[in-house]
């Protein structure tokens, strides 16, 4: 008896989240605030106090994102284009994502599932897997040209990795008891690819999305580094050649912060998807 | 004329090849079980009686002898056998409710049928409150409860039991013991039941099947006279674990020899 209470009590507990939530959530960000506004005053008190000539005050940089994004203020080649530059981003970003994940998941699902293909795949994808994305810069600029291809292919490369490995490693440890409750049921043999394996690994196939969209925005930097004349990493080479690091430091800050809204969407769309995994509600 | 047996095994053995060992599980199991029957399995650990169960399941082909389910040899799982596990096995990504509908739904039963099937066994196991909670929200005892709704919903002939009740506490063990009884009576079911505590046997079943472990083996049957409900601080119950209890220290008695 004394079990079931508790259970309901728990179940209970859950209906009236969405309330009384708001005090925990707000100390949370001030919290959360505290390491970036310290961190910021001591830029500010370090620039005022003259220790360097070469980077600008936090409130130069302010200024500078301001005209970067609605432009009125110095109205130079950099002013009002924020959006072009965070759109052409964005679009490699998501689109190698994208990509990676199409390729990477039915792959691991299927290197996961079937020797075969394992013992094909696995130990050349092993092989490619230390060279790092940077490494590839010269040869993708071959393949693929100077421009937004080439960026879009090691954004790509970017991403596979963790997408595959999570997705082999969440497919490889499904119970096998699960298997056979499946099959003393009546589904069984492919049945079970959607309606068992799918599902159980959905977990660390999450977990390869999350460290995959966040190589993504990780790699834009380099990618953009193959001559595409817009892009966040464009931006910030371009401020590094002219010597603007108020540039630089815009383009940085905007990756953060775009990189940091994916995170919180996937994450948000994890715990919606994961709702019955108790590591995922919260 | 004997009426055919739901569950036929003809010298069942099976023989576990690990690294060059040879591990002998059973050897030479015969067990008639007739339909509507009860039957427990008990035995110490390594005497064979989860092998047996498994083989039955499906999940494991024997290595020797026949098992057969209706004269008809068994090969591999099927619907019509249900395996409760002593872990549940519950899919921790579907409801109460999908769990218990996962055998018909993915035999493609129409969706008006299958809510009304589901239903009906959600309130059988007296969990309609909790129909939509996951697994992870349960208890023990209620996790039981869907793995046993789980099979009865996939119309299982047989319900096939390890160790169901070994990891829930006292009080829930014995009200899923009356409630098991309860639906078996309802339904006429066939009962094949594996555990260790030999009240927990004399209580449930017709028939206890006392296992031995060195190879493991079926040491003898007992049939359980006693009228139900069976009443486990009676005398008459008493007599009969003391009996049953003799017998399983006997055996060991004889190995020890």
């Amino acid at each position: 008896m004394s079990a079931s209470v508790a259970a309901e009590g728990s179940a209970g507990e859950k209906k009236s989240r969405p309330g009384g939530m708001l005090w925990p959530r707000l100390k949370a960000v001030l919290i959360a605030l505290v390491v970036p506004l310290a961190l910021l005053l001591a830029w500010h008190l370090a620039v005022k106090a003259g220790m360097t000539r070469l980077i600008p005050s936090p409130a130069d940089v302010a200024e500078y994102m301001v005209d970067f994004a609605v432009g009125g203020i110095w109205d130079d080649a950099f002013s009002a284009t924020l959006h072009i530059h965070l759109f052409a981003s964005m679009t490699r970003v998501y689109g190698g994502f994208a990509l990676a994940a199409l390729v990477a998941v039915p792959l691991g699902l299927l290197i996961g599932r079937n020797e075969t293909v394992r013992a094909l795949l696995d130990p050349f994808l092993q092989l490619m897997r230390p060279i790092p994305v940077t490494a590839w810069l010269p040869l993708s600029m071959i393949l693929f040209g100077l421009g937004p291809r080439s960026a879009f292919f090691l954004v790509f490369l970017g991403a596979f990795y963790p997408i595959l490995l999570n997705t082999v490693f969440g497919v490889r440890s499904v119970e096998k008891r699960l298997f056979e409750a499946a099959s003393m049921l009546g589904c069984s043999g492919t049945a079970q690819f959607s309606r068992v394996v799918l599902p159980a690994s959905l977990p660390s196939i999450f977990t390869g999305l999350r460290l995959g969209l966040g190589l993504a925005w990780f790699v834009i930097v380099v990618g953009e580094m193959t001559g595409v004349p817009q892009g966040l990493g464009a931006v910030i080479m371009d401020g590094r050649t002219l010597s603007r690091t108020e540039l630089v430091i815009c383009g940085m800050i905007v990756i953060g912060i775009a990189g940091f809204i994916s995170d919180r969407i996937i994450v948000a769309i994890m715990n919606r998807l994961l709702r019955w995994s108790p590591s995922h509600h919260g | 004329m004997a009426e055919l047996p739901i569950l036929d095994l003809r010298n069942v053995g099976k023989v576990y090849e690990l690294n060059d060992q040879r591990i002998e599980a059973l050897r030479d199991a015969n067990l008639v079980v007739e339909k509507g029957e009860f039957v427990c399995l008990i035995g110490a650990s390594g005497c064979g009686k989860s092998t047996l169960l498994r083989i039955v399941a499906g999940f494991e082909p024997p290595s020797a002898g026949e098992a057969l389910m209706w004269d008809k040899a068994i090969a591999g799982p099927a619907p019509d056998r249900g395996m409760v596990f002593q872990d549940y096995g519950l899919f921790p990504w579907l409801s109460v409710r999908q769990n218990i509908g996962f055998g018909p739904a993915s035999r493609g039963l129409p969706k008006a049928e299958l809510r009304a099937l589901v239903d009906r066994f959600v309130d059988m196991v007296g969990l309609t409150r909790f129909a939509d909670a996951y697994p992870h929200q349960l208890s023990g005892g209620m996790k039981q409860r869907v793995a046993i709704a789980r099979v009865l919903a996939n119309d299982a002939e047989m319900v096939l039991m390890d160790e169901p009740f070994g990891a829930l506490d006292a009080m829930t063990r014995e009200r899923l013991q009356d409630e098991l009884l309860d639906i078996w009576q309802r339904t006429k079911l066939t009962v094949l039941f594996v555990t260790h505590s030999i009240e927990e046997a004399i209580f449930l079943a017709d028939r206890v099947v006392v296992m031995e472990p060195g190879p493991g083996r079926i040491a003898s049957e007992h049939r359980i006279e006693l009228p139900r409900p069976r009443d486990v601080s009676s005398p008459e119950f008493n007599a009969v674990r003391r009996d049953l209890s003799a017998r399983l220290h006997s055996h060991h008695g004889k190995k020890a020899a």
